[in-house]
């Protein structure tokens, strides 16, 4: 099965994300308390390494498993949107400690906890569906 | 195996993200986890409230996937790998939350005071985490991306809006952080 090798790829990024320590809440406050290197350098060094690879895709060098040229979604442009959304974002990941993938790694930690968070995610992504339009993009 | 069961400094947790992107990007499929939360509300059959969610989710079936995995994963982590979950904090941080009445810190990745029994079945913890979930849910769609899309896919490929978007996270985790976790917990 095709799809089997996301299973696997999230199975993976998950104990990464575990192993890491990049799911607890207590490295959240650390960072944002500016107290710790420790999420600073995870992030920081994803993003460098990510770089180099988009790189390896944007030259041609490394193309998808079907042999297409690999060009990452260019994300919205909204001013506003962006900077206003990802701060309620940041409310809330500062709050729990969770983002949007740790939420589901969560759950094989703290399963009650995680649900309902994993719950009120869906209600926000769903009330934000019904009211896009009326928002200022 | 003892390499394993110890925890993983930085230098080899964000490479191995990079490396988890590379393989979503080498699998033909854009890295991000927050679309995952539009994808299960249309699985849910909110495309009968709002066109908005009328989408084929089929076509987004490969994340549903991912996401399996990652509780999997999470399970297997929890259970299996990680024989203790103490963490090496800074002091100052765990004086501050020694102040404001965080017990037993830094014993296990999430503290009892948030995500413990008491503090689920009490009102106010419980609202804390639907809050902080709704909050998360739409500020990622508002955003257009979450931790995933914006700040690891979006910077690494200099797209600027990610940047502005990376810049909010950390407004806001910074306001939640000195502000709101005080004013909930002192």
């Amino acid at each position: 099965m095709k799809n089997s090798r996301f299973l696997f790829l999230g199975i993976f990024f998950a104990i990464v994300l575990s192993k890491s320590q990049a799911i607890s809440w207590y490295r959240f406050y650390e960072m944002f308390t500016f107290q710790s290197f420790h999420m600073f350098g995870i992030i920081g060094s994803a993003v460098v390494i990510s770089a180099i690879f988009m790189q390896l895709f944007k030259r041609e060098i490394v193309k998808d498993i079907n042999g297409k040229v690999i060009s990452p979604k260019k994300k919205k442009k909204g001013i506003f949107s962006t900077l206003f959304g990802g701060t309620l974002f940041g409310l809330g990941w500062g709050v729990s400690g969770a983002c949007a993938a740790p939420i589901f790694v969560i759950l094989g930690f703290q399963p009650i906890a995680a649900l309902l968070l994993l719950l009120g995610a869906l209600l926000g992504a769903f009330l934000y569906g019904i009211i896009s339009k009326k928002l200022p993009q | 195996m003892e390499t394993i069961l110890q925890p993983w400094p930085w230098y080899v947790g964000g490479p191995l993200i990079a490396i988890t992107l590379f393989l979503y990007f080498y699998f033909g499929k854009n890295f991000g986890a927050s679309t995952n939360f539009e994808t299960l509300c249309t699985m849910s059959g909110a495309g009968k409230v709002s066109d908005y969610f009328k989408k084929d989710w089929k076509e987004r079936d490969f994340a549903i996937f991912f996401v399996v995995g990652l509780v999997i994963g999470g399970f297997i982590a929890s259970n299996f790998l990680i024989p203790n979950q103490e963490i090496t904090l800074d002091s100052n941080t765990i004086s501050e939350l020694n102040e404001l009445g965080f017990t037993r810190v830094a014993q296990q990745y999430f503290p009892t005071e948030i995500f413990g029994y008491q503090a689920i079945t009490s009102v106010k913890g419980f609202l804390i985490l639907i809050i902080s979930g709704i909050l998360i849910g739409f500020g990622t769609r508002y955003a257009g991306g979450c931790t995933s899309g914006h700040a690891i896919t979006g910077l690494s490929s200099l797209q600027w809006p990610s940047l502005l978007a990376v810049i909010g996270f950390f407004i806001g985790g910074i306001l939640a952080t000195w502000f709101v976790i005080p004013l909930l917990f002192s």
